[in-house]
């Protein structure tokens, strides 16, 4: 089929991708069409975010979005700020927080209904928008440029043959393919190897974020709050910190990030954030209140110097599929909806001039002209400072921003994540507490609470590039650590009656979708492809 | 053969829904919505018909709100032909719902009407029932298999032990159970195809059905959690158990 855009993703840069130019098409009268394919079952199934969103972006995309009911309902009200120690905790005052971590004239959302309502505006406005559809493998023509992308076969079994069920996935042709999947986005990934993408860029470096969405008792909620810390459970070395909001409807989001560069493979990010809960501090907006959603997914931290090219012939990134997250300022959402209103503009000037599959130039000109580039590279810093230790980090960053205004002479570098584990040998094992079922919980139950399914015979979706590597490095070296950083309990180390025989189990029914098995496994053995369309999480309200 | 195949949205069956904390309902604002899985069977079992050449036409109807547009389009998607949508905002009970069908079945005279054995949301397996009695049609309910023999229908049910064979003049009811068929998946080229086919909308009152409920929710809540079992030593404590504590035997 073809169509002149094809869009690979439903989340706030795709979707803002394709609304963006139908805008334009509409006010210069042009027809453009335009195709929106989404892995998740609807708009929004897949998308887990905090979420404090900027409204910048949505403002410029939609300048009406308050009176046409975009679900930003709950304003910030108060930030809070807290270092944790075991038992105790300091509040840094208000003053003292650098501008990237105030978040007055921002909103408390759940980024799924944004998307929902997105997705019911690009319909509204002629997009073609079909969820339940995966990009499977990205289609290019005889001169090399990408023609577009073909969606997954259903219907195929374990065995690998069809089933009874089986369909073909079709082919999507387009003059241009917009890639919107997220951070580590599949075809992405192979997209930045094939043109070379990263050339002259740093490294991606991730973050994996866990998230629960808790009901609480009114008197209890205080809607619009905000609340950050850093510090316990984690130590100074290890990246990380949470987020709290209450939001909506007795709503409290409170979520959990690791960074993905930790170097214990005895870390479990899970069992991190179950024990973060437990603090006097944190426990108390959550005791007497249920958990009703659970699920995680990688975010990008690299920031500004980890962008890679934007334009290849016949497509672009955007969104975190190329990594527009501001990590100081937890944000990336009103970035990724930026991302895509200029990539749409470069495209819309491209097919007004007749041309197709080449690349638009124009994106990453406007781009670096943009508030957006001025915000992410004010910002750019903070990762590398703080992903040695957090608190040293964190006071480096804040001389940057306050004394040198984020215009330090200086950017500094990443490394790949899956390089820093260090092996089990060297490192101290972690003893986690047991979960009480009420306010921590296993990785079993909480996963129930994702709605995440998929077809059992279908072939794993979760590949491993050499299946020996299991056993005789990530088990004898790391002692397996994907069976920790794993949020979903996908991977086990199954072993025979006696304890011989170790195997790696991959219980990909389980997955989320949150791809750091493929970020994070230290020889880059597992791959994360996609599986049918219309599986994985069913994320309500997250 | 003119097969009408009954709809209805549901509260997709992935997703694990709760109890509003007031009691009132179950809480399903931005829930995931989808067709009810036994109303799948029934549209694949009618689709198949026809591409078997029994059937001549297939006729989606489905009820509530605009958004249940949806559901129909996914019908079409499948193989329906065209859709009916009864749009009312109101809450619709199945009695209601088999009154709305009958007066349907009035206005477009299908040999056949396939509807899921019972929805997923209410779990009333009513509808089917109500709908045969109200047509003074013969009814196949639970069908795990259907098979069209000259001027009717044999039906194999699924019954407590055991399997049924009915034969059934037409025009009849037919309510689908979880083995009937495996439904298809939907493409996107049939997707986009079942945006051209043709929805009819039309409302309780031009139908002249009085929805008014019949019964009254008084109360929804969670089932009480189970409790946590007890590793007993040997056979005396466990029949000692059972008869004092848990008082089965």
């Amino acid at each position: 089929m073809e169509f002149d855009v094809v869009i690979v993703g439903g989340g706030p840069a795709g979707l803002s991708t394709a609304i963006r130019l139908k805008q334009l098409a509409a006010e210069k009268g042009q027809e453009i069409s335009v195709c929106l394919i989404e892995k998740g079952s609807e708009i929004g199934a897949h998308i887990l975010s905090g979420a404090v969103m900027d409204p910048r972006a949505l403002a410029e995309l939609f300048p009406d979005w308050k009176e046409r009911g975009a679900p930003l309902n709950t304003a910030v009200r108060e930030d809070r700020f807290l270092l944790l120690r075991e038992r105790s905790s300091i509040a840094l005052p208000s003053f003292m927080l650098p501008g990237v971590l105030r978040n007055h004239g921002n909103y408390i959302v759940s980024l799924g209904n944004v998307c929902r309502w997105l997705g019911q505006h690009a319909e509204a406005l002629g997009v073609d928008v079909y969820p339940g559809f995966a990009g499977q493998e990205v289609l290019y023509d005889e001169s090399g440029a990408v023609k577009g992308v073909a969606t997954s076969d259903m219907g195929i079994g374990k065995d690998g043959k069809p089933t009874e069920a089986y369909q073909p996935g079709v082919e999507l042709h387009a003059k241009y393919t917009v890639f919107a999947e997220g951070c580590r986005g599949h075809l992405g990934k192979q997209l930045e190897e094939r043109f070379r993408l990263r050339e002259g860029a740093d490294p991606q470096v991730y973050g994996i974020g866990l998230k629960e969405l808790w009901e609480v008792p009114a008197e209890k909620h205080q809607p619009g709050l905000v609340m950050h810390t850093m510090g316990w459970p984690l130590d100074g070395g290890t990246y990380g910190g949470s987020f709290m909001y209450h939001y909506e409807n007795n709503l409290v989001a409170v979520g959990f990030v690791v960074g993905l560069g930790y170097s214990n493979p005895y870390l479990s990010p899970f069992e991190e954030f179950q024990r973060y809960k437990t603090h006097p501090d944190i426990r108390r907006h959550l005791e007497g209140g249920r958990r009703i959603g659970y699920g995680a997914r990688a975010i990008t931290a690299g920031g500004l110097q980890a962008l890679p090219k934007l334009v290849f012939p016949g497509g672009c990134l955007v969104g975190d599929d190329a990594g527009f997250l501001n990590v100081p300022r937890i944000k990336g959402s009103h970035a990724a909806i930026k991302s895509g209103m200029l990539a749409a503009e470069a495209l819309f000037e491209a097919l007004a001039q007749g041309r197709a599959r080449d690349e638009l130039d124009a994106y990453p000109r406007t781009f670096r002209a943009s508030w957006l580039y001025e915000e992410l590279h004010r910002a750019r810093n903070f990762k590398p400072y703080t992903s040695r230790n957090m608190y040293l980090g964190a006071f480096l960053f804040g001389v940057d921003q306050v004394l040198l205004r984020g215009k330090a002479p200086w950017t500094l570098h990443h490394r790949p994540d899956h390089t820093k584990l260090k092996q089990a040998s060297e490192s101290k094992r972690i003893e986690y507490p047991k979960p009480d079922g009420v306010l921590t919980f296993d990785r079993l139950s909480s996963v129930f609470l994702s709605n995440t399914n998929h077809e059992e015979n279908q072939p794993s979706h979760l590949k491993l590039k050499d299946p020996d590597v299991a056993i005789r490095v990530n088990l004898a070296l790391y002692d397996a650590p994907e069976t920790r950083y794993c949020p979903a309990a996908v991977y086990e180390i199954v072993r025979d009656a006696d304890g011989g025989n170790p195997r790696l189990q991959i219980n990909a029914p389980n997955c989320v979708h949150c791809k750091t098995c493929d970020i994070k496994d230290p020889t880059q053995n597992i791959v994360w492809v996609a599986p049918q369309g219309g599986e994985g999480p069913v994320y309500v309200g997250m | 053969m003119k097969i009408l195949v009954a709809v209805k949205r549901v509260v997709d069956f992935n997703v694990k829904v709760r109890v509003k904390a007031d009691g009132t309902g179950m809480d399903t604002a931005n829930l995931k919505m989808s067709m009810n899985p036994f109303d799948e069977i029934a549209v694949e079992e009618a689709v198949k018909l026809k591409e078997a050449g029994t059937a001549t036409e297939v006729v989606a109807v489905s009820m509530g709100p605009s958004a249940c547009q949806e559901t129909l389009r996914s019908a079409m998607a499948m193989g329906a032909d065209r859709a009916i949508l009864v749009q009312t905002d109101a809450e619709l009970q199945p009695l209601a719902v088999a009154k709305l069908l009958a007066a349907i079945v009035k206005k477009e005279q299908p040999q056949l009407v396939i509807l899921g054995k019972q929805a997923i949301d209410d779990d009333s397996n009513q509808t089917g029932q109500m709908l045969a009695g109200l047509l003074s049609w013969p009814q196949g309910t639970f069908a795990s298999k259907v098979k069209v023999a000259d001027g009717g229908i044999e039906v194999t049910r699924e019954i407590d032990g055991g399997l049924e064979t009915v034969a059934l003049k037409l025009p009849a009811v037919v309510t689908t159970d979880l083995r009937l068929n495996t439904p298809r998946y939907v493409t996107l080229p049939n997707i986009m195809k079942a945006k051209k086919k043709p929805m009819e909308t039309v409302t309780p009152e031009s139908l002249g059905v009085d929805t008014t409920p019949r019964l009254k929710t008084l109360r929804v809540q969670e089932p009480p959690k189970r409790k946590a079992g007890v590793k007993v030593a040997d056979v005396q404590e466990l029949v000692a158990k059972l008869r004092s504590e848990a008082k089965v035997i």
